[in-house]
């Protein structure tokens, strides 16, 4: 299967909520894979509508760095509502 | 030194129940016991379709054949989930259906057994789906990420399988003398197989302390033994038909089945390739896949075409 490329797949189960990666299959091109995903992974109702990717084109951030690349996340804890002290007397904020 | 220490963070990544995904860093024996593994499990499940293909042309009625091909149409998904997960680990599809097409690469013996009446797809999806199921619900947890989210895939469409196998066999066991003893003859013959299913004595299980040590692996292969007899006896009690095995016993102490031993000379034989059907079923799946290539070129030369917008 040298010639029929990896396309990564994206399931909407079902209206209002993204579409998730479910996994992968070979496809001989989009089209294609859009319908073999059909068969593969909505053989159940599992999904309204499908998203195909070929793999090659997904950029993704290296694991190796990912805690320094997320670290400036870590320290800013004033971006959550809880980290603001508020008198009692104000219920719902 | 520094080895030692990816070692470390590896194992402590896994002692606190992290996945481990696709991209991180690995132990070379950590990837390639999941491409062994995987691409094993992978392989079952394309190669369990041809006893079950068998059938579809001569199952008793139409509801039966609908449900026997829906099985089979989820058993070719199930080997796409996994062939793409154990991909993931930087093997290709090509190599990995090389590796079964010239041997090299096992399958689960138990699709080296024929399948002879319609009662042996009862005891089929009965008895080897719910062994698989047994081995596979551990599997949901399994410490590589990719291979974990198959297996709760997998896991969530089994359970019909192994249903409709069971009804299959209880609706035999209420049939006619003649359907009832087809239902027994089917027992007799899978009952053994399928708890070899479970692999080789835990004292001679040649990867399973390391495989436990990753979690991979979350059970021995004996305790999951184990808990597939104690749950299946009842189930062949409820429809009547009779575990072959003469030391059967429940044991009031263990609150489990002790059980008769098994062959292990008939195990390895089956493994070696010399069980009744490896031949015809390794050959079956290279002509499949050899009269299957000139779909694939068509496939790919239309693409081009329409890349090179020739058609629309």
């Amino acid at each position: 299967m040298k010639n029929w490329p990896l396309f990564e797949i994206f399931i909407r189960s079902k209206s209002g909520l993204n579409h998730k990666h479910v996994g992968s299959l070979h496809a001989a091109d989009a089209q294609m894979a859009i319908e073999n995903a059909r068969d593969v992974y909505t053989r159940r109702q599992e999904g309204i509508s499908i998203w195909v990717v070929e793999s090659k084109y997904i950029s993704a951030s290296d694991p190796v760095d990912s805690d320094p690349f997320f670290e400036p996340a870590l320290d800013k804890i004033y971006r959550h509502p809880t980290f603001y002290d508020l008198p009692d007397e104000v219920k719902h904020m | 030194m520094l080895r030692i220490d990816l070692e470390g963070h590896f194992q402590e990544k896994i002692d606190r129940e992290e996945r481990i995904e696709a991209k991180d860093w690995m132990p070379e024996a950590y990837r390639k016991t999941l491409i062994r593994q995987i691409s094993q499990h992978a392989h079952s499940e394309i190669v369990g379709m041809l006893p079950e293909g068998n059938w579809i042309s001569r199952a008793p009625s139409l509801k039966r054949k609908a449900i026997l091909l829906a099985k089979i149409q989820d058993e070719a998904g199930h080997g796409l989930y996994l062939y793409s997960a154990c991909e993931t680990l930087g093997i290709d599809r090509d190599e990995l259906l090389n590796e079964l097409h010239t041997g090299k690469a096992k399958y689960s013996s138990i699709f080296n057994y024929p399948a002879l009446t319609w009662a042996d797809m009862g005891a089929i999806g009965w008895l080897v789906d719910g062994a698989a199921i047994m081995n596979q619900i551990p599997l949901c947890r399994t410490s590589y990420g990719p291979y974990s989210r198959a297996m709760i895939r997998i896991c969530k469409e089994e359970s019909f399988h192994q249903r409709q196998g069971y009804e299959i066999m209880l609706t035999l066991s209420r049939g006619s003398t003649v359907q009832k003893n087809m239902a027994q003859d089917a027992l007799n013959r899978w009952w053994w197989p399928s708890i070899m299913m479970f692999g080789p004595n835990d004292s001679d299980s040649t990867h399973s302390a390391q495989s436990i040590k990753w979690k991979i692996k979350r059970f021995s292969n004996d305790e999951l033994r184990q808990r597939f007899i104690d749950m299946t006896v009842p189930q062949a009690e409820l429809i009547g038909l009779k575990i072959p095995d003469p030391d059967l016993k429940w044991n009031e102490e263990r609150k489990s089945y002790d059980f008769g031993k098994i062959n292990w000379d008939e195990f390895w034989n089956v493994v070696k390739g010399n069980g009744p059907c490896n031949k015809q079923r390794l050959r079956d799946r290279v002509k499949a896949h050899e009269d299957g290539a000139w779909v694939r070129d068509a496939a790919v030369a239309y693409a081009e075409k329409k890349r090179s917008g020739r058609v629309n």
